[in-house]
């Protein structure tokens, strides 16, 4: 049995953990003030100055219709990048990057919204809980 | 890799030389004897030749070649340049750049269809001699260095076989010739080579480098990075005390001023780059339409961001057009009219104001205005009312108007109805704006105003909520503050619409909050700003919270997640380094006419929606409460909000009635109709509803907020004036249908009677 084995950036959002590959993201930046855009799309939550570079933040919560966040706690930036330029993704907290061996995904299951299951491409089944690979692409381009 | 580096090296040479070629033919056709510009089209196909050889570019070199002798032979004088001959030249340029283009692509000339062309000029070479020859003769006598002849041809030929192939296989020519040809040229190019002395290629190729423009671009973002680190040092060191780092900070600011200010200079062009074509444009149109024109160009030096030379050029390209075939008139019409034949196109440029200045003018016809009303009016474009009251200038304007064309008959040059309105569409995305003056029979003009740069352009900053925002000044018109006290007098509303009595005039009004759907920090007791803007033509006044200061911005594009917002034209970073949007004047005044609409289709929407007790989109709702009894009012229906002293109330014919603004207005107790508490003694809290024209106030009890959500309504409850129920704010709500309380007030009749 091959076992191709991927590197994932993990991150929470709600009391999910998800997983997005590392060559997709481009950094992770702490919480700073944004501006919001009027008229946009709810998922979009702002506007912030990446060292002279407008970036458009996603709530990845709105995103995923999940509620809004009820701690305190700042949520974080995953910078990734679209073409012509990058495009951030607001998780509530960054774990660590892990190994994923291809055997031990799964698509994701039928009974899981349709909607959501776009996003994703696939469920890694870890021994401790699920890692739901996201399809990033698809998670930052809204229509 | 090197070798790719080589031949993008080679083509963006190439196309510089033919850039160049390309202006030198036309300026030889208007004066054939000038032999330093012939020289220096020799200079730069011997080059381009040279080159090609060098790169293995065999075709190249063979077109080149037989472009070389033909040149050669005008130079010496053999020749003489004629319409034909020019042609045949710059149809030569042409098919060099298009190869340029495919070695660009391709990496090489394979593609290259170079026989006919080549054909061409060798058989236009073979039969002229004779009579090139002796003119030279009778102009030289017999000192003429090179006296073509029929010597067999020298080893050179064999390099070139292709050519001659190509030569030799047309039937009209005949072997020796083509031998004739090739030996000249080997001659030539010994003197072609000494011509081209290293001199005059060095002196430019020390003094100049070729940039890539996205590194000038990178190079801009990194000093616009640059300068907000340089802010936030200067902040630091106001408040640090600490002498040295004053000092440095200083030096930082200066350097950083200046490198700012040289940066942006690297991306000003000379508009001479978009102007560039066009001699060849006026050229090939005035042949084809039978034309004579004088082009001058004035002010090529005038420098403009290089991306707004890019989006002129086409717009330039039509007005040229334009002039050609509209303005100027044909020879012998000009003769009658007492012009000389030639007719003058004239462009200009100039710097006025921070803005550049473009005129085309022609001495041609000109435009009767008469016409273009007429012309309009055929065209369903304008009523015959509007045509008699309408000002000459105002006739012109028509010119720019979509699907508007004056040509008697439809040319392949002008004259497809698309050219003006596109003209004046291309310049106002670019923050400027077009103008016609005419005088029939003397001429018209067409004068261009856009700014220097899209990049950097000066703003307004204005609050709204709590977030700033930029207005770009070419957009600008004036501000106005309204004091309270006048604030009654001077803003008014027209059936929810609010509008400003300016100097007698009236100004629709934008409340930027309310397009945005944020809650205003300016309270209803503070003076009103207002930014008077014009869009297309239009003039609209913004109504802001705050008005900041003015500060030059750096234009960034948004994402395209954004891009589809029409009110924001982009972003920039402000000095403290928060992101500020951009207002797009023209998409806002435009977004805030359709919002009328579709505000007005989502509430009859959500009507039906709401009477199958189903969620709709978020409302706007005015919360106000009767002792304990919680209402919420559809914001919409809302005209205005008053505060009236029970002392004001009268009777009349057993109702309670106002004075307000002239009228007599019907009060209406929501208590007394619906059963609630009684509010307290005081002044009356009155909304103000438009029942047709007159307004009815509705007496609310205590106003406690005005919410904007999404609302569930519970139809269980429903009685005549209540819609529902809903849970706002965590509280029982009734949601009450004013219309209807209004209807069953009787007050609807009374209105209509």
């Amino acid at each position: 049995m091959s076992t191709q084995q991927e590197l994932y950036c993990t991150f929470r959002v709600d009391r999910y953990l998800f997983g997005a590959p590392v060559t997709s993201v481009q950094e992770v930046v702490r919480h700073q003030s944004m501006t919001p855009v009027p008229l946009a799309a709810p998922e979009i939550k702002g506007l912030l100055n990446l060292r002279g570079q407008i970036v458009t933040a996603i709530d990845l919560r709105r995103r995923l219709g999940l509620p809004e966040a009820s701690s305190g706690a700042a949520p974080v930036h995953v910078l990734l990048s679209d073409g012509d330029g990058a495009v951030s993704l607001m998780v509530d907290q960054v774990e660590d990057v892990q190994e994923v061996s291809a055997d031990v995904i799964e698509p994701p299951p039928e009974i899981v919204e349709p909607a959501i299951r776009a996003l994703l491409r696939g469920v890694a089944k870890r021994k401790d809980c699920l890692l739901l690979l996201l399809n990033e692409t698809k998670a930052i381009s809204l229509s | 890799m090197e070798n790719a580096e080589l031949t993008r090296e080679f083509v963006a040479e190439g196309r510089e030389h033919l850039l160049q070629v390309e202006a030198d033919l036309v300026n030889l056709e208007k004066s054939p004897q000038d032999h330093e510009i012939l020289s220096r089209i020799f200079r730069a196909v011997h080059t381009i030749k040279g080159a090609s050889g060098f790169m293995g570019l065999k075709k190249l070199e063979a077109l080149t070649h037989a472009g070389e002798n033909l040149l050669s032979r005008l130079r010496d004088g053999r020749m003489q340049v004629n319409q034909e001959i020019t042609t045949l030249l710059l149809q030569l340029v042409d098919t060099l750049q298009q190869t340029m283009g495919m070695i660009e692509s391709q990496g090489n000339d394979a593609a290259l269809q170079h026989a006919p062309l080549t054909l061409k000029i060798n058989r236009l070479l073979q039969n002229t001699p004779s009579t090139a020859n002796t003119k030279l003769d009778d102009n030289r006598g017999a000192s003429s260095p090179q006296e073509p002849s029929g010597v067999a041809a020298p080893p050179e030929t064999a390099v070139h076989s292709e050519q001659l192939v190509a030569a030799g296989s047309a039937s009209t020519g005949t072997p020796a010739s083509a031998a004739e040809t090739a030996a000249t040229a080997s001659q030539e190019e010994a003197t072609g080579t000494a011509v081209s002395s290293p001199s005059t290629a060095s002196s430019v190729a020390e003094s100049h480098v070729r940039v890539d423009v996205g590194l000038l671009d990178r190079l801009m973002n990194l000093v616009g990075e640059l300068v907000l680190a340089r802010n936030q040092i200067l902040q630091l060191s106001d408040h640090s005390g600490h002498r040295q780092l004053d000092t440095v900070a200083q030096r930082l600011n200066l350097v950083t001023t200046e490198l700012q200010e040289e940066v942006m200079k690297t991306r000003l062009q000379p508009i001479r780059n978009a102007w560039s074509k066009l001699p060849r444009v006026v050229r090939d149109t005035s042949v084809a339409l039978g034309r004579q024109v004088q082009l001058e160009m004035i002010g090529q030096d005038t420098e403009l961001d290089r991306a707004i030379i890019e989006a002129i050029k086409d717009p330039m390209l039509h007005l040229v057009r334009n002039a050609l075939d509209h303005g100027i008139e044909p020879p012998a019409e000009r003769k009658v009219a007492g012009k000389p034949e030639a007719g003058r196109l004239c462009l200009r440029a100039y710097h006025e104001g921070g803005q550049v200045n473009i005129e085309v003018a022609d001495d041609g016809r000109g435009i009767l205005p008469s016409r273009v009303k007429a012309k309009a009016l055929e065209k369903g474009l304008i009523t015959g009312d509007q045509a008699s009251r309408m000002s000459d200038r105002e006739a012109f304007h028509l010119l720019f108007l979509p699907g508007f064309s004056t040509a008697e008959k439809v040319t392949n040059v002008s004259g497809r109805g698309v050219g003006m309105d596109v003209v004046k569409t291309n310049i106002e995305k670019l923050g400027g704006s077009v103008d016609i003056e005419s005088t029939p029979g003397q001429g018209t003009v067409v004068k261009i105003k856009i700014p220097l740069t899209l990049a950097i352009i000066p703003a307004l900053l204005v609050t709204c909520g709590d977030q700033r925002y930029a207005v770009p000044q070419v957009n600008l018109v004036e501000l106005v503050r309204v004091e309270v006290e006048q604030r009654h007098e001077m803003i008014q509303e027209i059936m929810g619409a609010p509008v400003c009595r300016l100097r007698g005039r009236l100004l629709p009004l934008i409340y930027l909050s309310s397009v945005f759907g944020v809650g205003s920090t300016a309270g209803e007791n503070e003076a009103v700003n207002i930014v008077v803007l014009k869009a297309d033509q239009q003039q609209f006044g913004l109504v802001v919270d705050r008005i900041n200061d003015t500060c030059e911005i750096v234009v960034k594009p948004l994402g395209k997640h954004l891009k589809r917002i029409p009110v924001f034209a982009g972003a920039t970073v402000l000095g403290d380094g928060t992101v500020a949007l951009i207002l797009d004047v023209l998409g806002l005044a435009q977004h805030a006419r359709v919002l009328s609409h579709a505000q007005m289709a989502e509430h009859q929407g959500m009507e039906r929606v709401v009477g199958g007790g189903r969620t709709s989109g978020a409302t706007q709702l005015l919360l106000c409460s009767f002792g304990e009894q919680r209402v919420a009012i559809d914001l919409s229906t809302v005209g205005r909000l008053e505060k009236i002293p029970q002392a004001k109330v009268e009777m009349s014919g057993g109702r309670e009635v106002v004075q307000y603004r002239g009228h007599i207005m019907d009060l209406v107790r929501l208590s007394s109709m619906l059963g609630y508490a009684e509010s307290a003694d005081g002044d009356l809290n009155v909304v103000v509803y438009h029942a047709g024209q007159r307004p009815v106030g509705l007496v609310v009890g205590t106003i406690q907020d005005i919410v904007e959500q999404q609302i569930r309504l519970d139809t269980g409850n429903r009685r005549p004036g209540i819609r529902g129920r809903c849970i706002i704010q965590g509280r029982t709500t009734e949601l009450v249908d004013i219309p209807a309380i209004v209807e069953a007030a009787g007050l609807m009749l009374a209105v209509e009677s």
